[in-house]
């Protein structure tokens, strides 16, 4: 119920629709994004039916989201979220991996960012190998690119108001698992490249590696 | 509000709407669902809401007509900065215009506090955005950044908010009655606008200005013009106007109006869309359906006010509450 009227008001601010048909074949999905703004995972999630939504959860950084009450309240109370540590040692010692496998096979749908960290300029950046892992351990996955527009200058990085303009949330058709003999590097650039389409033109990629 | 000549103004509404809806829904049984009838449709439907809404705001008195007009330059404001492209230097310079300088523009507006309504944006608001951009330090494209959001202001918000101050225009002897010129104001310019796309339709050779908008033609405006002008004059006893003032306003109106709905076509262009938005069904955003009242409000108002000899000045200065209300926050 709250989580129905958080996902209506978040609609409303950032004029991103509601999804209508997703076909419900108990296949599990990765709905995979540009990422420019904390606004992301949640206009995802908003835009999906209410159903999916309930089993769709965000794949965000344990650093930022273990911080305080309100946030740590939001993450495992609102979202669900299946949090991952950024940092080197806690990756090492904590799977991430892992734990995103174990989400999957307790028949959530995951949101990530390959990117791995919110964009300054607005640019896509390079993809984090973690799709590739994901998709080629679970070649059933079906996986979702998805463009988010505007989201960037509705909350950029770094501003705590959010300003009223209008984003869209779009999604793509399924993107093919790995082929065989592909490598990794050319799966994650086919990845990238379904993002960059959705977007006609109004991502521009950028090579040089993000902080 | 408990005026019967409103009320036959919105009966005459509704009727035409109902005769619409008939003929959307009987020249859809006869050739199917095609494109063409499936966006009238849409367009009739959506008509229905926004006279519904226009309708009772109005029922609400005048905090109702002022909080709708409020929230419509809100929603047209948001469409204008969505495709106007900001950069992150203005993040925050649109924060104030969009929580701070919108709302307070239509408290002195609705409060009414006449002298700060008219200098509130062109003034203070007009020197703030700069300033707040400057501070912000990025001087890429500076004038033109500014300029775009100082116009966007300027139109959505300033021009917009005209037309509920037509509530307060003291008129000699239709005190009480403003509400069916505002009434007046919107339907004469609406009907223009649907006039000149039928008249366009039907008979329209002459493309006027064919890069700016495709759609209006030198036959469209005259002939669509020329039947707004006879609508509005025939609703002269709505207005405190003489039959021959209301067909000069009449024709006011849709001059104004087809100026405003050409101007913000050119924007819009500029910015590379064809529509402002997708919030009203059929007809895209709602700066689509209001683009021609920007105009036409303002220059309605003055005009009328000078015809009538008002002295909005002096009749609307600083409400008493609200220099209280500046006392006890600041001392006295």
């Amino acid at each position: 119920m709250s989580s129905s009227l958080l996902a209506f008001l978040v609609r409303l601010a950032t004029g991103v629709r509601l999804l209508h048909d997703l076909p419900e074949d108990g296949k599990r999905r990765i709905y995979f994004a540009n990422h420019s703004s904390h606004l992301d995972f949640m206009v995802i999630w908003a835009a999906l039916p209410a159903r999916q939504r309930a089993w769709t959860r965000p794949v965000a950084a344990a650093e930022y989201w273990e911080k305080g009450p309100l946030r740590r309240w939001l993450s495992s109370r609102v979202f669900n979220a299946v949090l991952i540590p950024r940092d080197l040692a806690r990756m090492r010692h904590d799977d991430p991996m892992g734990t995103m496998l174990a989400a999957l096979e307790e028949g959530s749908d995951l949101i990530v960012f390959p990117e791995g960290t919110r964009s300054e300029s607005g640019a896509l950046g390079p993809f984090k190998p973690g799709l590739h892992h994901l998709a080629s351990k679970r070649p059933d996955l079906v996986l979702v690119p998805v463009f988010l527009e505007n989201l960037s200058r509705i909350l950029p990085k770094g501003e705590l108001l959010p300003l009223p303009l209008m984003g869209q949330a779009v999604f793509g058709p399924p993107l093919a698992g790995p082929a065989d003999g592909e490598s990794k590097a050319a799966f994650l650039d086919r990845a990238r490249d379904a993002v960059l389409q959705l977007s006609r033109g109004q991502l521009t990629p950028h090579s040089d590696e993000g902080s | 509000m408990k005026d019967p000549e409103l009320l036959y103004l919105v009966g005459g509404v509704v009727a035409v709407l109902l005769l619409a809806s008939l003929v959307t829904r009987l020249l859809i049984r006869k050739s199917g669902e095609t494109p063409v009838l499936v966006n009238l449709r849409q367009r009739v439907n959506a008509w229905w809401w926004m006279m519904l809404i226009f309708s009772s705001s109005m029922a609400l008195g005048r905090g109702g007509v002022f909080g709708f007009y409020a929230l419509l330059s809100f929603l047209a404001l948001r469409e204008f900065i969505t495709l106007s492209p900001t950069p992150r230097g203005d993040h925050r310079t649109l924060t104030w215009v969009f929580f701070l300088i919108l709302p307070l523009h239509y408290l002195f507006a609705w409060a009414p506090w006449y002298g700060m309504f008219l200098i509130w944006i062109p003034v203070y608001a007009f020197v703030f955005i700069p300033i707040r951009s400057a501070l912000a330090g990025d001087t890429d494209r500076f004038l033109e950044r500014t300029s775009r959001i100082q116009w966007g202001v300027l139109t959505c918000v300033y021009f917009l908010s005209h037309l509920p101050m037509l509530l307060y225009l003291p008129i000699p002897g239709y005190e009480g009655q403003n509400a069916k010129l505002l009434f007046f104001v919107v339907l004469v310019t609406q009907i223009s606008d649907v006039m000149q796309y039928v008249f366009g339709k039907l008979f329209g050779k002459t493309k006027i200005a064919p890069k700016v908008s495709p759609s209006k033609t030198r036959e469209g405006l005259l002939y669509g013009g020329a039947a707004a002008t006879l609508i509005g004059t025939g609703l002269w006893w709505a207005t405190p106007f003489t039959p021959l003032a209301a067909a000069a306003m009449s024709a006011l109106l849709v001059a104004a109006g087809f100026f405003g709905g050409l101007v913000m076509s050119a924007v819009k262009r500029s910015l590379g869309a064809k529509d402002w938005g997708r919030g009203i069904p059929g007809h895209g955003g709602v700066l689509d359906r209001l683009d021609s009242l920007l105009f036409a409000g303002p220059v309605f108002f003055h005009i009328t006010g000078y015809y009538f000899g008002t002295h909005m000045a002096s009749s609307h200065a600083q409400p008493a509450w609200m220099k209280e209300a500046l006392r006890l926050w600041m001392g006295p």
